[in-house]
């Protein structure tokens, strides 16, 4: 089996960026990414994408091909289209490659898997035409597609970038439909001094609106009770706003409520998380040095945490440093840059008091359906709570929630946040599912090639 | 509809229920069966209503197909190549 100094998962901004920081101190790179291409999802295609393109998506996007340059001159192994789908405790990672399963040893292992959207439950939102705004923005960025049609529904930085994107490519949304109560705004402002050292931030936010509102897009603000409606695919999304019941019909709805940690891969290895009250998300719980509890587990980037992308990069430079200096290797200044972060992250107080999710998502109505999968409703997860289920793993044993193939990426946090709801507790007491192995389905072809690359034990 | 807003990359055909697909070289089969207006992907196996692709980085497992046969394969994941013959996934053969 091979070995390396560090695997990374992921290679986006800060598992490319955390690649290159471990190369340059000599250490065993290997970075295990599931996309065909290098650059995650905010940095998608960006090795791709034409000058057209990437003028369209901003000056942010294109900052991108400096961080994937830099990773594929550094002599880090790096393998696309690898789904890692178990972590054992000895840091032993088994991935499948090119139709076949494939295992190495790490003496550190840097989970650098980003973040995911966060599920945002409401009638309808299964619907196909409707997607997260994510989608939209990777549809545009791999393949320049757009809608002409396309509402942008819910809160969030995100919400309004995709639509200056969108704006820019001749294509405006038809209109965003934004959750953000009025009172927000009040609460948000209290953090408006200290989010000043991170004034780009706030620029960036200010003009993006700005290009909204000369775009002449409709906004309509502190929507409640949205529902898409349609038969088999989706027809119009409605919602309440300025006093009235409104309805917008397109076939195209794009829902976002924000990123969280995605924790698929600290959770099957039993690092300790926390509920994040101002994330309003479960983080992996990690030191100075983005080190988990368990011992040579690293995350870098947003899995530890909501910072974007630029924080993304620095972090994962970061535990490259301290995984050299672990290791007794020339490391670089981590005190200069650890500042850096800390400046960076001036704005997040601000985000996260402005676009926290919106009420309805965090108490869908009892008929609304929370896991996708396997179809259970958010009713049917607080009588099951009623019945005496405790927390999310026998909500998981009473109804199936969280057992389809998405494995409760989908439902996660809405169910924990649900059934914390429901007894009077924090998400922090009634914790998470139990994630286990493997981490995505694969093919039983993919699983019975592994190990057949080693030199078989002669049989006796 | 969906658009393209640029005629970058070469282009390749794959079917989809029979019906012929243009993709761009490299693009995912989910893009492309968006772009040509396809947006149903699958049936839920609970109870057979139509789901379509929803997040587009391999995470809500909405856009499960059949590629050559083979059921539950991601079609945000799996790069379009010529020739792939691709169906939406029936709600009894997720068991399979």
């Amino acid at each position: 089996m091979n070995g390396y100094d560090v695997v990374i998962v992921g290679a986006g901004p800060a598992g490319m960026a955390c690649a290159s920081e471990a190369c340059s101190a000599g250490l065993s790179t290997l970075v295990l990414d599931e996309q065909p291409r290098p650059g995650g999802q905010i940095f998608r295609d960006i090795e791709v994408s034409d000058r057209k393109r990437r003028a369209l998506l901003g000056k942010d996007y294109g900052e991108g091909a400096r961080i994937a340059g830099a990773f594929r001159a550094s002599g880090a192994e790096y393998v696309p289209g690898a789904v890692v789908w178990n972590i054992d405790s000895a840091k032993r990672i088994d991935y499948s490659a090119g139709g076949r399963s494939h295992s190495v040893e790490a003496k550190s292992l840097v989970v650098a898997t980003g973040a995911i959207e966060r599920p945002t439950p409401m009638p309808g939102w299964t619907l196909p035409g409707v997607t997260t705004v994510g989608a939209v923005q990777i549809l545009f960025k791999t393949s320049g597609i757009v809608f002409e049609d396309v509402v942008l529904v819910g809160s969030g930085p995100l919400l309004w970038l995709a639509a200056t994107q969108l704006i820019a490519a001749g294509s405006p949304p038809k209109a965003i439909v934004e959750t953000v109560p009025k009172a927000r705004y009040r609460e948000a402002a209290r953090h408006f001094g200290k989010a000043l050292p991170a004034w780009r931030y706030l620029a960036k936010g200010f003009a993006m609106m700005r290009a909204v509102k000369k775009a002449g897009v409709p906004v309509h603000r502190d929507a409640t009770d949205i529902a898409i409606e349609g038969e088999t695919v989706a027809a119009a999304v409605t919602f309440a706003a300025g006093g009235r019941r409104q309805r917008i019909e397109t076939a195209h709805v794009a829902l976002h409520q924000g990123v969280v940690p995605n924790q698929q891969i600290t959770r099957l290895l039993n690092c300790q998380h926390r509920f994040d009250e101002s994330q309003r998300a479960f983080l992996p719980v990690v030191d100075e040095s983005f080190e988990t509890s368990v011992p040579g587990v690293f995350v870098a980037g947003d899995g530890a945490g909501i910072g974007g992308a630029k924080s993304a990069e620095m972090r994962g430079r970061l535990v490259a440093m301290r995984i050299a200096e672990k290791a007794g290797r020339p490391a670089g200044e981590a005190a200069k840059l650890r500042a850096e972060i800390a400046k960076d992250a001036a704005v997040r107080p601000l985000l996260e008091a402005l676009y926290a999710p919106s009420a309805d998502i965090l108490s869908p109505a009892d008929t609304t359906m929370v896991c996708r999968c396997e179809e259970i409703t958010a009713g049917q997860i607080r009588e099951a709570v009623a019945l005496g289920a405790p927390g999310p793993n026998q909500v998981k044993s009473f109804l199936r929630a969280g057992m389809g193939p998405c494995q409760g990426r989908m439902c996660g946090l809405a169910v924990s946040e649900i059934i914390a709801a429901a007894k009077g507790e924090t998400p922090s007491t009634t914790d998470y599912y139990r994630i286990r192995p493997p981490l995505k389905p694969l093919l039983l072809s993919e699983l019975a090639g592994l190990g057949a690359e080693e030199p078989r034990e002669a049989a006796e | 509809m969906p658009q393209r807003i640029d005629g970058s990359g070469e282009t390749i055909r794959f079917t989809f229920e029979g019906r012929e697909i243009a993709a761009r070289a490299g693009e995912t089969l989910a893009a492309a069966l968006i772009a040509a207006g396809e947006t149903t992907t699958r049936a839920s196996v609970v109870s057979g209503a139509p789901r379509g692709p929803y997040c587009m980085m391999g995470v809500c497992f909405e856009c499960l197909v059949e590629i050559d046969g083979v059921p539950n394969r991601q079609a945000c994941m799996i790069v379009a190549e010529p020739g792939m013959s691709v169906n939406r996934q029936k709600a009894d053969e997720v068991a399979a």
